[in-house]
């Protein structure tokens, strides 16, 4: 019952803590110095991912695949959304931040000082619920039903029932991508409001009448239907020669070009092994099978 | 109307609520544990979960919860009863203890997710640790402290009077009458609240999101450590507790089977919670035995 | 501290050797460090988060009067006329759904309370009191989630509109916060002196007479504070609302619409957003908003237990 060496106890304990948290500072800073120096063949050392929880799956199990190759290395992946990532990795308080958009589209990050890795891409679509009866949307109705001016799937063929919007929150990668793409920048009017595709997905599949945007990898079942838009079909092969045009990349910025660590696994993660391993198994199209390419500013080109 | 038959109309309606307030209990335990009981397999308890392959379990998270709570009782508790004993024992009415309890009193009303922020403002981002168990264990201590010193505060306060004017009768100074009369008869009060307070800690997410952060690295369970990265004692690394995954598959998760996973996840929470009170009751009604034996 | 030797304690203390003196004045340390610990983390909030909120004022000069009382948030992402943040419909979800749970949990928590004290003082010791002691200890996550698969549709179903609505809402607040109002409401009914309730039956008085005659109005401002600490934690609640309100940024027209709270905004949108960009601000002005509520929410309690006659 002495209450003062239980205070005593917790202070030191605080210092101790305090004291560890600066020395493992060090470490990582040393382990990564070494690095560099010596490139050595296998990887080792301490880094830290953050960003999009969209790709935290993604860069988690390619993170466990490499650290089996390479024991001694260290690859921590944490998840808290494409603006926190962007900001840690130009705060260098991270080594490599996660974003599904392009730096230059988030305010306040310095994009000139990153350096964009664009490590897989992902097809959008709407998606709406099977009993809306259609399967093929032209651009300007898509723009109609999301800005909310045509409120009945009447109006286009489809079935007696009103439309259900179901959104993103505003500042989402996702949404940002398919307003640019989808609907041309136009203005969504309201509706339900969700972060998860996996919530997205059971709210259209649930609520009749409702559309959605969801990645192509959700659209394996036939709970929901992905839209065609313009006639062309949501597909993977549409994506990868450009003629679908809604889908963004994945990218991982760095600090400057990598260094150690983070450039061993950044070439991982762009290796057959990841691309047509990991990449694919998770729904996302290998950035390497891409025929067409897009910059910060939304320009399409044919890859070289 | 007749004033009997009113009173007989009023008896009914406030049983009725009674009912309804149990049923209501009743009705989300059973409906949890039925969810989740299928799920509690050892398996489902002790294997990693998956970011987006079915079939993960929870046994990281679990980990977590217990550690956060462990780490942040080991500040709070003695801030607490410090707190509590100022409050109790030292505090002369006056501005200054006024504005204590002012302090305490808005330390208690504040949202949890506003001291997440607040941790993510200061404990994150400007001590640079980033996400650790570290920072959200010093959320909750915020998040946890006016429970705690109110509770101390109380125990203390509710010792019998003549116990310690007997001990400073007999030439003992205030901090040992303190020390060795009123923290041991208070005992057993201020360990109820703590356990009862464990129970808020283990199942709060809100203002963890920001602070200890929604993933948990490679954890190697051989490695006790505590300064070793991959070390599961080590308490600068992000980690996701039980509840905060319940939150994170339902809203952001991947992974197709959600439901089975949240299911399993609740149930386990639940179960938890009902063990802290029963743990609090026990303690409390023995260590009330042990009281009332020795008088 | 003020110096003067005012307790038994210390008076002795004068006489008592210089070892022990040097003990009394260590632990008095140990245990004002705590208290002014409490102090700083309090005064900390205030000032950090005061001056992180109010940076979309002074730095990012969006309009206070605007921020209050638009209706529009759009982060200008989707076109339209760029970026304007107007708070008011989070605002009024946020005390939409504060003051309709407070109306469904207020009569069950004092009716609980009444029956506990009153009606079957035994009965509801032993039953009612564990059942509420649990219900406050189930973690709000997994209301959400139960008000995700059960609720939002049943709602949907049998109610009508998406069910992610202000009435899932709102009945998942007023079961979360039943527990807070009932234990409060029956601490403050239990402290009334006995003679209050002996000397109305004595004058012939029914139970019912008793209740809502003497002690309801004896104890009133107690239950006030009960039902205001109540409506605090459904201000503040963030993941369970945000599970099943449906988070849209327009102001509901019916208990059927989707709605936002403050909180729910916050939650959605902090891990998208940079920091230091006007959205993230705008954020951390919200969070301002709760924390200034919250100081509200004490002053009103502060008001009610100034009122109170019995303690």
């Amino acid at each position: 019952m002495n209450i003062k060496k239980i205070m005593l106890f917790a202070l030191t304990l605080t210092m101790l803590l305090l004291a560890s948290a600066c020395g493992n500072k060090d470490a990582q800073g040393n382990s990564q110095n070494k690095n560099n120096g010596a490139k050595e063949e296998q990887g080792s050392g301490s880094i830290v991912v953050s960003g999009s929880s969209a790709m935290q799956p993604l860069a988690a199990a390619a993170a466990e695949q490499f650290m089996q190759k390479n024991t001694k290395a260290d690859i921590q992946v944490q998840a808290g959304g494409s603006g926190t990532g962007l900001s840690q990795v130009s705060e260098g308080s991270v080594q490599i931040g996660n974003s599904d958009v392009f730096a230059e589209e988030k305010e306040g990050i310095n994009a000139k000082d990153l350096v964009d890795h664009k490590i897989a891409v992902v097809g959008i679509t709407a998606a709406v619920n099977p009993d809306v009866g259609i399967k093929d949307i032209s651009k300007k109705d898509l723009i109609k039903v999301f800005s909310g001016k045509i409120k009945n799937w009447k109006e286009l063929g489809g079935k007696d029932q009103k439309i259900t919007l179901v959104n993103r929150p505003d500042s989402s990668g996702t949404r940002s991508v398919f307003v640019k793409y989808g609907l041309n920048g136009a203005k969504t009017a309201e509706g339900v409001t969700e972060d998860s595709s996996n919530t997205v997905k059971k709210i259209i599949s649930e609520t009749p009448g409702a559309i959605g945007y969801l990645a192509l990898s959700y659209l394996n079942d036939d709970k929901v239907v992905g839209l065609s838009i313009d006639g062309v079909e949501p597909k993977e092969e549409n994506v990868i020669n450009g003629k679908f045009p809604i889908w963004a990349y994945e990218h991982s910025y760095t600090k400057g070009e990598p260094k150690g660590l983070a450039k061993q696994f950044l070439d991982y993660l762009m290796s057959d092994e990841v691309q047509n391993g990991v990449v694919a198994k998770q729904g996302y199209i290998p950035v390497s099978k891409m025929k067409v390419e897009r910059n910060a500013e939304g320009k399409i080109s044919n890859v070289k | 109307m007749n004033s009997r038959v009113a009173n007989k109309i009023a008896t009914g309606v406030f049983t009725a609520i009674a009912a309804i307030i149990i049923f209501v209990l009743v009705g989300l335990l059973s409906y949890i544990l039925y969810r989740g009981f299928g799920k509690l397999t050892l398996d489902f308890l002790t294997s990693p979960s998956s970011d987006f392959q079915a079939g993960g379990g929870i046994g990281n998270q679990l980990f977590n919860s217990f550690y956060i709570l462990l780490i942040t009782m080991m500040i709070a508790v003695p801030l607490g009863l410090g707190g509590g004993i100022y409050m109790a024992e030292y505090a002369k009415p006056g501005k200054i203890t006024d504005f204590i309890r002012s302090c305490i009193e808005v330390l208690a009303s504040l949202p949890s997710i506003v001291i997440g922020m607040f941790g993510m403002l200061i404990f994150v981002n400007l001590t640079g640790w980033g996400y650790t168990i570290f920072s959200g264990a010093l959320a909750l201590t915020i998040f946890n402290l006016p429970v705690l010193v109110r509770v101390c505060e109380d125990a203390i306060r509710s010792v019998p009077r003549d116990q310690k004017e007997a001990s400073l009768a007999l030439g003992i100074t205030h901090w040992h009458t303190i020390k060795t009369v009123l923290i041991p008869s208070a005992f057993p009060t201020i360990l109820t609240g703590v356990i009862l307070a464990s129970g808020r800690v283990f199942g709060e997410a809100a203002a963890l999101l920001f602070t200890a952060g929604l993933t948990t690295p490679r954890l190697d369970f051989s490695n006790w450590n505590p300064f070793d990265e991959t070390s599961p004692l080590n308490i600068f690394r992000p980690a996701e507790t039980l509840a905060v995954h319940i939150w994170k598959v339902n809203t952001q998760g991947l992974i197709p089977d959600v439901q089975e996973v949240a299911d399993g996840s609740s149930a386990v929470l639940i179960l938890s919670v009902l063990l802290f009170n029963l743990l609090a009751r026990w303690i409390g009604s023995l260590v009330h035995k042990k009281l009332t034996a020795a008088k | 501290m003020a110096k003067e030797f005012s307790t038994a304690s210390e008076r002795l203390l004068k006489k008592s050797n210089r070892a022990a003196l040097k003990m009394e004045m260590r632990g008095k340390s140990i245990v004002l460090i705590s208290a002014i610990l409490i102090i700083a983390a309090t005064i900390s909030i205030t000032i950090f988060l005061g001056t992180k909120g109010l940076q979309s004022f002074l730095v990012n000069g969006i309009n206070a009067v605007e921020f209050l009382t638009g209706t529009v948030w759009d982060m200008g992402k989707d076109g339209g006329n760029g970026p304007s943040y107007g708070a008011l419909p989070f605002i009024f979800g946020s005390f939409a759904v504060t003051f309709l749970s407070a109306l469904i949990a207020a009569p069950l928590g004092i009716g609980g309370a009444i029956f506990m004290t009153e009606i079957a003082p035994s009965w509801g010791r032993k039953i009612l009191q564990p059942v509420i002691e649990l219900l406050v200890g189930i973690p709000s996550v997994v209301y959400g989630f139960i008000g995700l698969t059960v609720l939002v549709p049943f709602v949907r179903n049998h109610v009508g509109g998406q069910g992610f609505s202000l009435l899932s809402g709102m009945i998942v607040l007023s079961v979360m916060i039943l527990p807070t109002v009932t234990s409060i409401a029956t601490d403050t009914l239990r402290s009334l002196p006995g003679g209050l309730r002996e000397s109305s039956y004595a004058l012939g008085a029914t139970r019912w007479q008793t209740i809502y005659r003497v002690l309801v109005p004896a104890a009133l401002p107690g239950l006030l504070t009960a039902i205001v600490l109540g409506m605090a934690r459904a201000f503040g609640e963030a993941l369970a609302v945000q599970m099943v309100i449906g988070n849209t940024k327009e102001l509901p027209s019916s208990l059927l619409d989707s709605a936002g709270t403050l909180t729910t905004i916050i939650t959605l949108n902090m891990g998208h957003t940079t920091y230091g960009s006007v959205e993230n601000n705008a954020l951390w002005s919200l969070a301002l908003i709760l924390l200034i509520m919250s100081f509200i929410f004490i002053l009103i309690i502060r008001y009610l237990s100034s009122r109170r006659q019995y303690r």
